[in-house]
């Protein structure tokens, strides 16, 4: 059974449809990604799993569980974690305070200290700069700092808007060696990214997005084979 | 670490305890009417109303103008509810005596000033909160305008005495005879405490993330509204309690002295402090009232140097100088006094940056 399920997701700003029935899955353990251009919805499809948008119709269900009304405090403490876009750390607290904001619905005192210290162990570099303020961190360390609040609330599923936007490219790198990190300790990761190359490496299973529907999906080999695939995302023409 | 916290307590607690030794000490060699001690008395009473408003626009975000009117709120129910049983006929004249007909004592009706500004709070806070920056500012301020309005109408003059004073009610010189600046400190003192507490808490943390970026709080699944109507709530609690204190120091009370212009009062003096910074809050009400109360007092009085008149020295341009003040320190200062740290974390700032220890 797949983790989280999105069925005939319908999604409306005001009369204009952002999202025009949607469907996908995400399997346990695996990395799936949302490609596409600009305004196809990826954002839209993000915000409205984690309660920030409401959906006008379709289901997602999580764990078999129906979350589509759940508010966004209790998508949260099921189990959805979400690294917004941008990274939108909260420059003006800590390392450390916003780890701690990150576990701010867990009532379970100790593991909480545990988990740091495993975000940490995952990232050294944040263990150093613990005491520093979030805003005074490099691009790569926020996005670090991002993930690390995400892993903070104990989710079994992590969201990540657009990791890359905005980073030199060798701190892309870095970023989807974090995102293998994840996924070798077994979490699950909804990937959204424009840049279609990267994304389609890393990941096990690809839905392509164009203006709220999906028009594509296979594994990340099987897209980046695809002709289509190659002149719309990866710059590369027929000819060549 | 633990040992450090608990010597930086200690430090923090001796410290307090020194102020409180020196407030009463000054009172008891300059007597209670001196300059100093009124400074004492009405700096302690601002700098608890201006960390409660340090708590809204500096640690929560909430950009909130309503701060004299929920003094006022807290100022008339500790007022009414304290004004003793014989003297209510006189202070009342116009009003049969009044309705209120009990009296409580003066440590409870602190509290009850300071419910009752918190259950306004409430009221306005569903409504109000859902604005954000400037239209939350002219909201509050506006409510601000209509409660002054509203307590000096005269239709509801028996629970008010409409835009009569009040007075009788037990003031700072009653509360504790000759140790006024203790008391005022010792409630004062109460309060922050209780302030900087909640600001340490889980709750303090998830104010503070509301504030750097609320959809980032809003996904890691705190409640905006909810914690944005706790602080306000307790904001205004507190300076309903600060409205009552400053009705005591006052000795008489009537609502056309809570105008917006003390809302800026207080407003400079968190700016100056550092929007963040409950010492700096504290640090600067003190300075402020002893600028305007006391060092700046020349400004107001015309002098003459032999048959020279100096110029602009007349009445009210102390406010000019403080205008430019607050021009200065805008322009200039942005980060006020303290910025948004604390007196207390100065001495570690240096571990606190490259320090790798955790808490």
């Amino acid at each position: 059974m797949s983790l989280l399920k999105v069925t005939d997701l319908v999604v409306s700003y005001g009369g204009i449809e952002a999202l025009k029935g949607i469907s996908f899955e995400v399997d346990q353990g695996k990395i799936v990604t949302l490609i596409g251009a600009n305004g196809a919805g990826k954002s839209t499809t993000l915000r409205t799993i984690s309660g920030l948008v409401p959906a006008k119709s379709g289901r997602i269900y999580y764990e078999g569980r129906d979350i589509t009304d759940f508010g966004t405090q209790k998508i949260v403490e099921t189990g959805i974690a979400m690294v917004p876009e941008g990274r939108r750390v909260f420059a003006n607290l800590t390392v450390l305070e916003n780890l701690r904001i990150g576990a701010y619905l867990r009532k379970d005192k100790e593991l909480i200290e545990e988990d740091i210290n495993y975000v940490y162990d995952l990232f050294p570099r944040l263990k150093e700069r613990s005491w520093q303020l979030a805003g005074t961190l490099s691009g790569g360390e926020q996005q670090m700092l991002a993930v690390g609040r995400a892993i903070m609330t104990r989710p079994k599923i992590i969201m990540m808007d657009e990791p890359s936007l905005g980073l030199a490219p060798l701190v892309v790198k870095d970023i989807f060696m974090i995102i293998q990190t994840l996924k070798s300790t077994g979490m699950t990761v909804l990937l959204i990214e424009q840049n279609a190359n990267a994304a389609l490496h890393a990941c096990d299973y690809a839905y392509v997005m164009e203006t709220g529907r999906i028009t594509m999906s296979g594994t990340g080999e099987e897209l980046l084979a695809s002709e289509a695939i190659q002149e719309a995302y990866l710059g590369k023409t027929s000819k060549g | 670490m633990k040992k450090r916290g608990n010597r930086r307590l200690i430090i923090s607690l001796a410290v307090v305890a020194l102020i409180y030794v020196a407030g009463f000490i000054v009172e008891q060699t300059c007597g209670s009417k001196s300059m100093a001690v009124t400074v004492l008395q009405k700096g302690a009473v601002y700098a608890l109303i201006a960390v409660s408003m340090n708590l809204l626009n500096g640690f929560t975000g909430l950009f909130s103008l309503g701060q004299a009117g929920f003094m006022l709120i807290g100022a008339y129910s500790y007022a009414i509810l304290t004004i003793p049983m014989a003297k209510r006929a006189a202070v009342y004249q116009y009003y049969d005596g009044g309705i209120v007909q009990f009296t409580i004592g003066m440590i409870p009706a602190l509290l009850v000033a300071g419910i009752v500004a918190a259950l306004f709070a409430a009221l306005i806070g569903m409504p109000v909160l859902r604005l954000k920056g400037d239209y939350l500012a002219i909201a509050t301020l506006g409510f601000a305008e209509i409660i002054r309005a509203f307590i000096q109408w005269d239709a509801i003059g028996p629970l008010t005495n409409g835009s009569n004073l009040l007075k009788t009610y037990p003031t700072l010189k009653t509360a504790m005879p000759g140790n006024t600046v203790l008391f005022t400190f010792i409630v004062v003192g109460i309060c922050i405490g209780l302030i900087l507490l909640l600001i340490n808490s889980t709750y303090g943390r998830a104010f503070k993330a509301i504030r750097d970026d609320e959809i980032a709080a809003e996904a890691m699944g705190i409640n905006l509204f909810h914690h944005k109507q706790m602080a306000f709530v307790i904001s205004c609690f507190f300076a309903g309690i600060g409205g009552a204190l400053l009705a005591m120091y006052q000795g008489t009370l009537q609502a056309n002295g809570f105008k917006s212009a003390m809302t800026y009062e207080i407003l400079l003096i968190v700016v100056i402090g550092g929007l963040g910074s409950v010492s700096g809050s504290i640090i600067a009400s003190f300075l402020f009232i002893a600028c305007s109360e006391w060092w700046l007092r020349f400004l107001d009085t015309e002098t003459m140097i032999g048959d020279f008149k100096v110029p602009l020295l007349a009445p009210g341009f102390r406010m000019v100088a403080f205008s430019v003040v607050i021009m200065v320190v805008v322009l200039f200062f942005r980060k006020g006094i303290m910025g948004d740290r604390e007196l207390w974390d100065l001495g570690s700032r240096r571990k606190a940056k490259g320090g790798s220890d955790i808490k």
